[in-house]
């Protein structure tokens, strides 16, 4: 019988978290959301989609070599955080962002912005890996091409090496350059996608839960291939395993219906949440 | 049998599941091989009236793609041909064939040597056949001064009466060709003097008021440079289009109301497209009439929705994640479209390209508008000639009363049939060699 209580209780909980949504308040973030050496600042950030709100007044700091995960249950928002950080969801029609994000002291959403540099600066891993159908080597090569990063085909050969090492895919990769990236298991085409994004040295990358689609062995090599990014990039990560959350990064988010509930350091996050949503969500109580 | 099925289930005790299952399973089953049935007899019945219209058209159209020539030992004197003997072009062009050829006729036929019985000789052979043994001369002066066996065309009766069009036991009132000229014929059949080769005159000449003289190489070059033109107008403006409509334009009432608009124009009756060419491109921009020139502004015009529609399906059908993952290295809109989506989109735009082409190729009732159906006989060397297009020669032989043309026109059909055929070939194949996505 207690199952049936906790059940409605999760329900009560559920509703009463939908009733605050549809009267748009915003709730109170639990936690420090600032970092100390920022990269990356939002503040009272909106999106919409339509007239449908997706993202309430969030406020967060992304810091120079951290890693951020940002946690909560699906459809809380965060891959919408996420994708608004590098002006992704421009692409969808009806999609609307106000508040303030900055990047190095620079509003992304400034009308004469133009979001093609941004997005150099601001990488992306996407969740389902997502090679161009080219050969390995175009696919990491494409970024600085177009961008005109290298002076001589030489000086392409070292970027594309350097980035598939930085990616851990150098050794596995080398003989077969030529080679369709679309061919390659789905880690390795995982972390070819991080070669391609690193190719272009961003000073942000954003992951949009990068190993949803990958097996434990593969999530293992990309997990540590992120915290060794992390000497050199700032990094926010989306992702639905708190271990993976408590793995790699030093600061956690948890999200819930739009909201921003708590933010700090992991390890309090993960063993001592203040907030009542955090403690539910974490201890798998709901979500 | 099935052990599952009780043999005599006792009333009171309520059903199996499996026993409901089983007994509706005969009528489920039943049903399934009656759709079959339907299935199979529908496309049994669709390739039967395809095997039917081939073998009518093949059977009707073989005949054409050999015509009948008689063997006359031709005497091409210097003196007719090139009385100074400078081979002088004029001279030798202007020169009297015709005699040359009813000389040659009339030593057959030692004992005609009246007029009228003559004159009536004259009919075995085409009236073409002079200009046709001009051709031959100038193309090897060797020949002159020298007398040789040389293939002379017969006239289009004859060719029937060959092919056994013409019933020669039947009254001679019910034919065309009299007794007489049946026993010239068969004299000469006899002498081993008359005989069918390859047509070659139906691939390379024009058409003529004479089947013998009639071919399909004007029509031919005349739907080539519209085609030509239709597609390096039509495939890039309807990419164009496409690529815009789908990537750049903003959604709102007024790409609804193009979109409405574009679909709407794909189910526009062609003679309409003809009579909008015939009244803007040639009325109001004054553009010659019966020219590829103007047909294809007006295919164009037919087949751009057509490309739009079948372009925007493939631009649609690529998976929104290569845009990201361009759009996610920095990549400008103009350059994810080009550099990932259009590639990939291609097969499916050059497939619509390819079928609105073979539409365009089959279009007749538009161009019967902008003066197409005229007869022009000379073959087409450019945009803005004079022309006519495949289909419309077929609609035009098809109204001549001529035995002739019956399988001139089935000959042509067999033609145009033939490069719809290799046009679909076309597009299945590059479909296949641009569709490999590794």
């Amino acid at each position: 019988m207690s199952t049936t209580v906790e059940a409605m209780d999760k329900a009560m909980s559920v509703m009463s978290s939908v009733e605050l949504a549809s009267a748009q308040h915003s709730r109170e973030t639990v936690g420090d959301f600032t970092a100390d050496d920022p990269r990356m600042t939002c503040r009272n950030v909106d999106v919409w989609y339509g007239s449908k709100q997706a993202i309430k007044n969030v406020n967060l700091d992304i810091g120079k070599n951290e890693v951020v995960s940002m946690i909560g249950p699906s459809g809380c928002g965060k891959s919408t955080f996420l994708r608004s950080l590098n002006r992704m969801n421009d692409t969808i029609v009806g999609c609307r962002v106000t508040g303030s994000i900055k990047l190095d002291g620079e509003e992304i959403y400034d009308k004469g912005l133009d979001p093609v540099p941004l997005r150099a600066r601001v990488g992306m891993v996407f969740q389902k890996p997502n090679p161009f159908p080219k050969s390995i080597y175009e696919n990491v090569a494409y970024g600085p091409r177009i961008h005109g990063l290298t002076n001589n085909k030489a000086e392409l050969d070292e970027l594309v090496e350097s980035s598939l090492m930085k990616a851990g895919l150098w050794k596995e990769v080398k003989d077969r350059l030529d080679q369709p990236g679309t061919g390659l298991s789905g880690g390795q085409q995982q972390r070819l996608c991080i070669a391609r994004t690193i190719a272009v040295s961003p000073e942000v990358i954003l992951m949009d839960e990068p190993c949803s689609a990958l097996d434990p062995i593969a999530t293992a090599i990309v997990e540590e291939l992120i915290d060794e990014l992390r000497q050199n990039y700032s990094i926010a990560i989306v992702t639905h395993s708190m271990q993976q959350a408590a793995r790699v990064s030093q600061r956690t988010a948890y999200f819930h219906l739009g909201d921003l509930i708590e933010v700090g350091e992991t390890n309090h996050i993960f063993t001592n949440p203040q907030h009542k949503l955090t403690e539910d969500y974490i201890t798998g109580r709901f979500g | 049998m099935n052990k599952l099925n009780p043999k005599s289930p006792a009333p009171d005790i309520p059903r199996r599941t499996i026993d409901i299952v089983n007994a509706s399973l005969k009528r489920r089953h039943a049903q399934e091989r009656r759709f079959r049935w339907i299935g199979a007899f529908a496309v049994g019945l669709g390739l039967a009236f395809v095997v039917l219209l081939f073998a009518d058209i093949v059977s009707k159209g073989y005949t054409a793609f050999a015509q009948t020539y008689i063997r006359l030992p031709i005497t091409l004197s210097t003196e007719v041909i090139d009385p100074t003997g400078t081979r002088d072009i004029a001279a030798i062009s202007g020169a009297n064939y015709n005699k040359l050829i009813r000389d040659a006729l009339y030593q057959q036929f030692p004992e005609i040597t009246d007029r009228s019985t003559r004159r009536q000789l004259n009919t075995l052979l085409s009236v073409g056949a002079p200009d046709l043994l001009r051709e031959q001369v100038m193309g090897n002066f060797a020949l002159i001064g020298t007398t040789s066996e040389i293939w002379v065309l017969a006239d289009d009766d004859i060719d029937m009466l060959m092919k056994g069009y013409i019933d020669r036991t039947s009254a001679q009132e019910e034919r065309r060709v009299s007794d007489e000229t049946i026993g010239w014929v068969t004299q000469l059949e006899q002498q081993g003097r008359i005989a069918k080769h390859f047509n070659t005159i139906f691939f390379t000449h024009g058409t003529s008021r004479e089947p013998e003289l009639a071919g399909i190489a004007g029509a031919l070059m005349g739907s080539f440079y519209t085609l030509l033109l239709t597609l390096i107008l039509s495939f890039p403006i309807g990419v164009g289009a496409a690529l815009y409509l789908e990537e750049f334009a903003p959604k709102n009432r007024w790409t609804d109301f193009i979109e409405v608009n574009i679909n709407n124009l794909a189910a526009v009756p062609s003679i309409v497209f003809g009579l909008l060419g015939l009244a803007v491109f040639i009325g109001f921009f004054g553009i010659p009439r019966s020219t590829p020139l103007v047909a294809a502004l007006v295919m164009t015009i037919m087949t751009l929705p057509t490309i739009i529609i079948a372009s925007r399906v493939a631009l649609k059908s690529v998976p929104p994640s290569i845009r990201e993952a361009a759009l996610g290295v920095g990549a400008s809109s103009l350059q994810t479209q080009f550099h990932h989506v259009l590639p990939l989109a291609l097969p499916g735009m050059l497939t619509g390209a390819i079928i609105g082409m073979a539409r365009a190729l089959g279009e007749t009732a538009p161009l019967l508008m902008i003066g197409m159906i005229a007869f022009i006989v000379d073959i087409p060397s450019g945009f803005t000639d004079s022309a006519t297009v495949l289909p419309v020669q077929i609609f035009l032989w098809a109204d001549s009363p001529e035995r002739g043309f019956v399988e001139r026109t089935s000959a042509a059909i067999i033609v145009l049939l033939a490069f719809l055929f290799l046009m679909n070939l076309a597009a299945v194949l590059l479909r296949r060699k641009f569709e490999r996505r590794w």
